[in-house]
């Protein structure tokens, strides 16, 4: 049984198309790993799924209902989680704060605060710090923690190691470990292609607004995921 | 002596205005709505008040059980009638929208109740002019003091609730961003209901003290809402003891210049709100951080 399944959607900004007739089905447990070049329609992609973006037509269906409709508070109760580009914490309030708040209004389940502080040991010494102040990396593992709280049964990571220090790519990544694990659905988009290989089960490359390559990310190499990335192999897909 | 007086009664005024102002800072802070309807509000709470009471033969304060929480209700109704709607048309709208609910709150509480002045000092026997006597020349009233209490525990009570509860991290996460906390469960326009609730609440208590303390009558909401506006510029913007600061500054100023001129009363309070503005704007951020470092910073 399929999680989710996007069908022929289609998102605008204003005149812009950003998302041109996707399809694609998650069965539960995968990690679906997103890549494509900036513009490529990722983020809006993923909003559309969390419902922070109102997609033109098509449809968005999680476990077995249509939430294409749904606003994206109601989508977290049945249990779709973002973690937004750039993190977007509540800068004033403190780590324990940020967790906690959306511990207060998500399902309930297995995580709360200790598991997510299990997850990520960094953030124990720092629940009280103002989460404006942390570092990068703290500020991600906060920001997925956040997520986490809401327990989720699909998790949608946009640019994880966007800005980060390699070095705090890394230790967020180990702590993304156990999750991914854990048997929870995925969606991550990642710049990194070697990382996007080695994390997922399936790779998607967008192109465009569309998909251009899709496959298991253990039968796909380098080259032909850079090939689609930058659209080269179009040319000879369109010829007569 | 007098002088000393006069700044003591100037501080106890300011424990009203900070009253008066925090519903209209705490609705900006939250939701980025300047309520223009502030003080039309206060009014129709003392007006309501003021049913109940001739109504009934009760007291004031048994009025304000029932009175503060149709004040919320109407605040919940607001919100998705009015607020929610202009907030979705742009940041200029609900300035306008407000203003609107304030002029028709205005012309209808003058077709209902008429042009009299009302007061609601009669209903509350000695205590509208009790008072204890500290010297000769100093009295403190108790029904100021009352209100200054008021104002102490209705701040103090927002900032545990802000801080302490799950509704007050909603809240201070809502206002912080909007769009973010739908993505964590939360219905951003409940928050804003819920807030928009908890504000009317202060501006109900607001107008009963003012009916109790004062004279009022359906056109007497503009001046009110300047006085909170005033105490909310004084005293910083999105700080909850800036505004009893705020209120206590622009009262001190006011008793101050009653004393150097009939006229001073509002003259004091408008410059003193004006000075403080220039300098927040123009005056040098430097030279105010080095005098007030802590608010500065916030």
């Amino acid at each position: 049984m399929n999680i989710l399944s996007v069908e022929n959607l289609e998102c605008r900004h204003g005149l812009l198309v950003a998302v041109r007739g996707i399809s694609f089905t998650m069965a539960e447990g995968e990690i679906l790993a997103l890549v494509g070049a900036n513009g490529a329609g990722k983020t809006t992609l993923l909003r559309s799924i969390a419902g922070a973006h109102n997609p033109a037509s098509g449809r968005v269906t999680f476990d077995g209902q249509d939430v294409t409709k749904l606003r994206a508070y109601k989508r977290v109760a049945r249990g779709i989680a973002l973690v937004p580009e750039g993190r977007r914490l509540f800068a004033d309030m403190t780590v324990e704060e940020n967790l906690r708040v959306a511990g207060a209004h998500g399902r309930k389940g297995t995580w709360d605060l200790p598991a997510v502080l299990d997850a990520f040991p960094q953030l124990k010494p720092k629940l009280k710090a103002r989460s404006g102040d942390l570092s990068g990396g703290q500020q991600q593992a906060t920001a997925i923690g956040r997520a986490l709280m809401t327990n989720p049964r699909l998790l949608l990571l946009d640019e994880v190691s966007l800005g980060l220090s390699p070095l705090a790519v890394d230790q967020v990544y180990e702590s993304l470990n156990g999750l991914m694990n854990s048997g929870t659905t995925i969606i991550i988009v990642e710049q990194d292609l070697r990382r996007a290989i080695a994390v997922s089960s399936r790779i998607i490359c967008m192109l465009e607004g569309a998909i251009a390559l899709e496959g298991a990310s253990a039968a796909l190499d380098r080259e032909v995921i850079t090939a689609a990335y930058f659209g080269l192999h179009r040319q000879t897909d369109t010829a007569p | 002596m007098n002088f000393l007086n006069q700044i003591i009664q100037g501080v106890l005024l300011g424990g009203f205005y900070a009253l008066l102002a925090c519903g209209l800072s705490f609705m900006f802070g939250v939701m980025r709505i300047i309520n223009l309807a502030h003080g039309s509000l206060a009014i129709l709470a003392a007006f309501l008040l003021m049913g109940f009471c001739n109504y009934t033969n009760l007291s004031p304060f048994i009025g304000l059980l029932l009175v503060l929480p149709v004040m919320a209700l109407l605040g919940w109704a607001l919100q998705f009638t009015v607020l929610d709607r202009s907030l979705r048309a742009g940041p200029l709208i609900p300035v306008l929208s407000t203003f609107g609910v304030a002029v028709i709150l205005d012309n209808s509480m003058f077709e209902v109740y008429g042009a009299n002045s009302q007061s609601l000092g009669p209903n509350i026997g000695n205590l509208a002019y009790n008072s204890w006597n500290l010297t000769n020349t100093i009295s403190i009233a108790q029904l100021d003091a009352l209100v200054f209490v008021t104002a102490v525990v209705v701040l103090g009570g927002l900032q545990i609730i802000l801080r302490y509860t799950a509704l007050g991290r909603t809240i201070r996460a809502t206002a912080s961003d909007p769009a973010v906390v739908d993505l964590i469960g939360v219905n951003a326009r409940m928050v804003y209901a819920a807030a928009a609730a908890m504000a009317m609440v202060m501006i109900g208590l607001a107008g009963a003290f003012l009916a109790m303390r004062n004279s009022f009558d359906p056109y007497a909401g503009g001046p009110q809402l300047i006085f909170a506006f005033e105490t909310i510029v004084i005293g910083g913007l999105g700080s909850l003891w800036g505004t009893l600061v705020g209120g206590i500054v622009l009262g001190v100023a006011q008793n101050i210049g009653a004393t150097i001129s009939p006229h001073g009363f509002l003259i004091a309070g408008h410059l003193t709100f004006l000075v403080v503005l220039v300098a927040r704007t123009f005056g040098g951020r430097i030279a105010w951080r080095a005098l007030l470092p802590k608010r500065a910073a916030s």
